[in-house]
């Protein structure tokens, strides 16, 4: 996926991506990521802590509205 | 040639229609006096190749004949009085989605259970407003076993050609009653197939219609990903809140088959030109009308019959010319007078309207029309 | 620019969809979706049809044959679609009350016919689109608005249900047990015959709120503590298990698929006029 194809207004890091215009605010994310790299600020899930994502796919996997995804597949090199 | 002469049942009628038009999918469930329309289905499909299915119930037999229509195969179902009212709901959604099928229903008596093996002419208002909402509806009557074959397989036509449910009123009489019948030949018949989109998928939008107010159906499964639902809709086949697109919708279903009034309107009149009394009856009555009507001009008095072949939408032009050169219009019906509230509506101010009518789940017999046209000379 | 997934099994211009904040239907159609993607279905053949309800929404916003229907009858109007066309890949999504309440007698001749459609149940134990009504998978003395003094309906189990109605494969799995979900409706899309899956689902508005399960979060955590897969589940004692949600595949018998064994009702007159 090239990142120049995301959309403007989409939060970009290469890890995760969220898109604020879906999430809704449920924090499933947020409660069921193991390393604890999201949180919610008013009301949208945002990636805390780059270095804390371990990329495991928890948060896309669950995410009701499809709003967060893997930016990068897991066994692309990083970087 | 092997002759097409044959003793046949209204029933067996319906069905060799039905093939005859292309019919390759049957859904329904077991019902007096309908049973022989499922029965032969189940019985001939699967030598042309198509399928048969007895459903759990009457609802879920008009829901099949739905998705198999969506899915591109020709759909029928069969009932009476109680199944028919089980059919509304889905029958309504046949119309706004605008899937092509058949509907028959061989009247019984009335209501409720009834009596299940006598005739009757109940559902006429029924087969006219049984599902919610404003909605159009064509309904067609036989009033005999070769005329049961033929608007079967008109019912099913024009299914295909408007994309609407069609409703097959048949009575318990035409139903079960056997005539020497002459089908013709399979070449001469004329079938309709329904108009397909000759755009690629991406620009198909399933509910844009054409001039002629039918949209392009695609079938399932054939590369054209497109959504269908009950809810209004706009052009593009997904739910609609807008008021604008709601009024265009249903304005365009009913609109679709009032513009096409003069091709789908039929009926059949006799001794018109010089009556001053008019017998107006359908179905198996009207075989009685044509006996009082040949009994009364032996007598010397000018009897006419008008016989509505296409009960919705009925014929009112021509009833209406008629109305204003006769003396009186007597309508016998075998229900406390259904189809009379039409004749009244469209005719009541040029002449009198003359009710006639039987609920005791008898047939109307000649000699009882004859005495009634004697009484209102 | 959504994910892959999303892109190439979404409607993406109808996203996002209508249910609530954490209503857990999104995750379970994302789980379906998933689960056609790994089976490598041909978009053109898969046709999803729902009856009436919140879940009953997902097929609008899916890229497929999508056929919304009637309340309870989407069985009845998939069955006409096998029948008419057996290529094709019929899934049936409907809801709790869609398929056990109004839809309990399509659902038990479409499980006792085998024929070929996976019915995927997102139950949430609750009438949501209407605003909380219960259900007849309410649990016994749960609230729901036409239940304010507690429900004392004994509630389905679905599953047995489907199962010992002739449903050849069976399987249950939640929202939070996203995977599992989507392994269950492959191994469905697999077996020929019916196949009914049980997605147990969220609804923080009304289940939740009106029986004080907490946040969407909360429910999800309660399926995560609370589900024990059938395999583990053989070897917890029945104390163990006392409240707990069995999940998993629970029945897997293949059988003779309906419109095949009509198509040899067909092939064989075939045979016999030749």
């Amino acid at each position: 996926m090239k990142l120049e194809d995301i959309k403007a207004g989409e939060i970009v890091t290469e890890k995760v991506i969220i898109n604020p215009a879906w999430c809704k605010g449920c924090g499933i994310c947020v409660a069921f990521c193991p390393t604890k790299a999201l949180e919610l600020k008013n009301d949208k899930a945002v990636l805390a802590d780059v270095d804390k994502c371990i990329q495991c796919g928890a948060c896309e996997l669950r995410c009701p509205d499809y709003a967060i995804y893997l930016g990068r597949k897991k066994n692309e090199k990083q970087g | 040639m092997k002759s097409r002469v044959r003793l046949m049942q209204g029933n067996e009628a319906c069905v060799e229609g039905a093939i005859a038009a292309g019919m390759r999918f049957y859904a329904g469930y077991p019902i007096t006096p309908s049973t022989e329309i499922a029965e032969l289905s189940a019985e001939k499909l699967p030598l042309v190749g198509g399928r048969f299915m007895q459903m759990e119930d009457e609802i879920g037999g008009m829901a099949a004949i739905i998705g198999a229509s969506l899915a591109g195969a020709k759909s029928m179902t069969a009932t009476s009085g109680p199944g028919f009212s089980l059919k509304q709901e889905n029958i309504g959604y046949a119309t706004i989605a605008e899937v092509p099928c058949v509907i028959v229903n061989v009247q019984r008596g009335g209501p409720s259970t009834g009596m299940p093996t006598s005739p009757a002419q109940g559902e006429i208002m029924q087969a006219r407003w049984g599902t919610h909402g404003d909605h159009p509806v064509i309904a067609l009557t036989p009033s005999s076993v070769r005329e049961t074959f033929d608007l079967t397989i008109k019912a099913f036509n024009m299914a295909e050609k408007y994309r609407t449910p069609v409703i097959l009123l048949m009575d318990e009489v035409i139903g079960h009653m056997r005539e020497k019948v002459q089908l013709p030949d399979p070449s001469e018949l004329e079938i309709v197939e329904r108009k397909r989109p000759d755009c690629s998928s991406e620009e198909y939008l399933p509910y844009k219609a054409d001039y002629d107010l039918v949209p392009p159906m695609a079938d399932f499964g054939t590369g054209y990903r497109y959504h269908v639902t009950g809810l209004v809709h706009d052009e593009t086949g997904f739910p609609s809140n807008n008021a604008e697109v709601a009024d265009k919708l249903i304005r365009r279903l009913s609109n679709k088959i009032e513009m096409h009034r003069d091709e789908i309107e039929s009926w059949e009149e006799e001794n018109t030109e010089d009556a001053e009394i008019i017998i107006l009856s359908y179905g198996c009555v009207a075989r009685a009308s044509k006996s009082a009507m040949n009994i009364l001009r032996s007598k010397g008095i000018k009897v006419g019959t008008f016989r509505p072949i296409s009960i919705w939408p009925f014929p009112e032009r021509r009833l209406r010319e008629l109305s204003l050169r006769v003396k009186t219009i007597v309508v016998p019906e075998m229900n406390l007078g259904q189809l009379v509230l039409e004749v009244e509506r469209i005719c009541g101010c040029n002449t009198i309207i003359e009710k006639l009518n039987k609920v005791s789940c008898e047939i109307i017999y000649p000699e009882e029309i004859v005495r009634k046209i004697e009484e209102v000379l | 620019m959504p994910s892959e997934l999303v892109e190439n099994y979404f409607r993406t211009e109808k996203l996002p969809q209508i249910w609530c904040p954490g209503c857990g239907h999104g995750t379970i159609t994302r789980s379906i979706v998933s689960a056609i993607d790994k089976s490598g279905l041909d978009k053109n053949k898969v046709c999803i049809v729902s009856g009436i309800g919140c879940s009953s929404r997902a097929p609008g916003y899916l890229d497929f044959n999508t056929l919304h229907t009637t309340h309870g009858r989407a069985l009845a109007f998939a069955t006409g679609i096998k029948m008419a066309k057996p290529d094709i890949n019929v899934i049936v999504i409907m809801g709790d009350g869609d398929s056990t309440a109004i839809g309990g007698n399509h659902l038990i001749h479409a499980c006792r016919r085998n024929i070929g459609i996976t019915a995927i149940v997102y139950n949430n134990s609750i009438y949501g689109m209407t605003g909380g009504q219960y259900s007849p998978t309410t649990p016994k003395y749960d609230k729901g608005t036409t239940a304010p003094y507690g429900n004392i309906d004994k509630a389905f189990d679905i599953c047995n249900l489907a199962a010992s109605a002739g449903a050849t494969y069976v399987g249950r799995a939640t929202a939070y047990h996203a995977n599992l979900l989507t392994s269950l409706v492959q191994n469905a899309l697999n077996n020929d015959g019916f196949s009914l899956i049980e997605a147990i689902s969220i609804c923080p508005t009304y289940y939740g709120r009106k029986n004080k399960r907490g946040t969407a979060v909360n429910m999800m955590e309660w399926q995560k503590n609370n589900a024990v897969n059938i395999s583990a589940a053989a070897k917890l004692s029945p104390e163990a298990l006392e409240g707990k949600l069995l999940i998993g595949e629970l029945k897997n018998s293949p059988e003779p698929e309906y419109t095949n064994e009509y198509q040899k009702i067909i092939d064989r007159l075939k045979k016999e006029r030749q």
